[in-house]
């Protein structure tokens, strides 16, 4: 970073802050030590602002900001945790749970799951809208990893990082609104997707148990994404 | 003997779909059970002998999900004669193991598994989709888990008989 940046001055929660312009809310608000729940943001991969856990309120902005997606400005004041955030965070969760299959006590991921923790944490204990309950496929055909659609939530990470880390662009979305999928190559089975490197990059990074090693049982998958941000930066330093 | 003891809190357990995980869990509980005996009285459940629910319940503990007609005749008569209705465990909060079949539908999942020959006498009949507790009747308290712990059982029965809402979020979640 050669370009001296401008500093922001602005208001987290009561608290005076000051950022480098090119940082987002989320940003600020993680070095200040604040939680915001976040689905779709991993360190490493482009911003997508899709599961929009971590909105925000900004004074005299009428809609709520996903905080991953939104620069920090000059006066700004941004409040992370208010009761409507709350209720609104919880019921972004119940959607997720009830818009797929998840059932966490015969997940291989039980234990190690992003979505299940945030539920936790946010104190979401049951869904009030109904479970939709679709029919979606497991594919298996690949030699070393699984895809249980039951247990995808969108959050494109495995799409991103094949795209922008592995650069094989195997992942892809397919569909609209609530028939949207991942798909793998022209949507074909994993095991025949030429493009893909059986790198694994996807199965690491994905926060549920919709992208799997093979032979592993209930609770056994533990994900390790820590790889990414150390490849962008020594990958940030060749170029 | 102490004859001025208060009246002890009337306790029902109920086992719709599930596995008994739950209530093995509150049998878990072990040596502090003398200690809740103090303060309530088990009234209903398949742990006692009283074939028809009372009249008049103070906490029915209910694990597992409404899977059949009977589980949702069960279930609306435990909650018209319940005061507090707890959803004990995974099944009961979120229709958990037996909701995997919800996907196909009852009549492939019978078809599957007893070829022709499903049964369609005295055995209840299967629900279309099997509901977590709080779709079919409202539930007071949830307690997710598969099964939650003796601990969280045991906590959660002393924080009511207390006469407090308890908040388990931090020791018991969906799975655990």
């Amino acid at each position: 970073m050669s370009v001296a940046e401008r500093v922001k001055t602005l208001v987290i929660d009561g608290q005076n802050v000051s950022a480098r312009e090119s940082q987002t809310i989320l940003e600020v608000a993680q070095e200040e030590g604040i939680f915001l729940p976040t689905l779709c943001r991993l360190e490493g991969l482009s911003e997508v602002g899709a599961c929009r856990l971590c909105l925000v309120e900004v004074k005299g902005i009428n809609k709520l900001l996903p905080a991953c997606v939104t620069r920090v400005e000059e006066g700004m004041e941004v409040q992370t945790h208010s009761e409507r955030l709350d209720r609104y965070r919880r019921t972004l969760l119940e959607l997720l749970f009830a818009e797929g299959n998840h059932i966490c006590s015969v997940c291989v991921a039980n234990g190690h799951c992003e979505l299940q923790t945030l539920a936790q944490r946010l104190g979401m204990d049951h869904v009030r809208v109904p479970y939709r309950s679709p029919r979606r496929k497991v594919d298996a055909s690949h030699a070393r990893f699984t895809f249980d659609a039951n247990r995808c939530i969108l959050c494109t990470r495995c799409v991103r990082v094949c795209d922008e880390i592995e650069g094989a662009h195997t992942w892809d979305i397919m569909g609209r609104g609530v028939e949207s999928r991942v798909i793998t190559d022209l949507n074909e089975p994993w095991g025949n997707a030429a493009s893909c490197t059986s790198c694994g990059k996807c199965v690491q990074v994905c926060p549920t148990g919709a992208l799997v090693e093979k032979g592993k049982a209930v609770a056994e998958s533990v994900k390790h994404p820590d790889f990414l941000p150390y490849l962008k930066r020594t990958r940030g330093q060749q170029s | 003997m102490n004859t001025s003891a208060k009246k002890k809190v009337s306790v029902a357990t109920v086992w719709l779909d599930g596995c008994s995980g739950c209530h093995m869990s509150l049998l878990d509980i072990d040596e502090r059970l003398l200690e809740l005996a103090a303060s309530i009285e088990i009234v209903y459940g398949p742990f006692v002998d009283t074939k028809v629910f009372p009249e008049q319940v103070d906490l029915t503990l209910v694990e597992g999900s409404v899977s059949s007609e009977d589980d949702l005749a069960k279930i609306k008569k435990v909650r018209e004669h319940t005061r507090v209705l707890v959803a004990m465990g995974d099944c009961a909060v979120t229709g958990n193991v037996p909701s995997l079949r919800n996907p196909f539908g009852t009549d492939k999942i019978l078809r599957h598994i007893y070829l022709p020959n499903a049964p369609t006498e005295i055995v209840p009949r299967l629900l279309p989709s099997v509901l977590p507790v709080h779709q079919v009747v409202p539930v007071d308290i949830y307690l997710p888990g598969c099964p939650p712990s003796a601990d969280v059982l045991y906590t959660a029965l002393v924080e009511l008989l207390a006469g407090r809402t308890p908040d388990m979020k931090d020791v018991t979640r969906f799975g655990k």
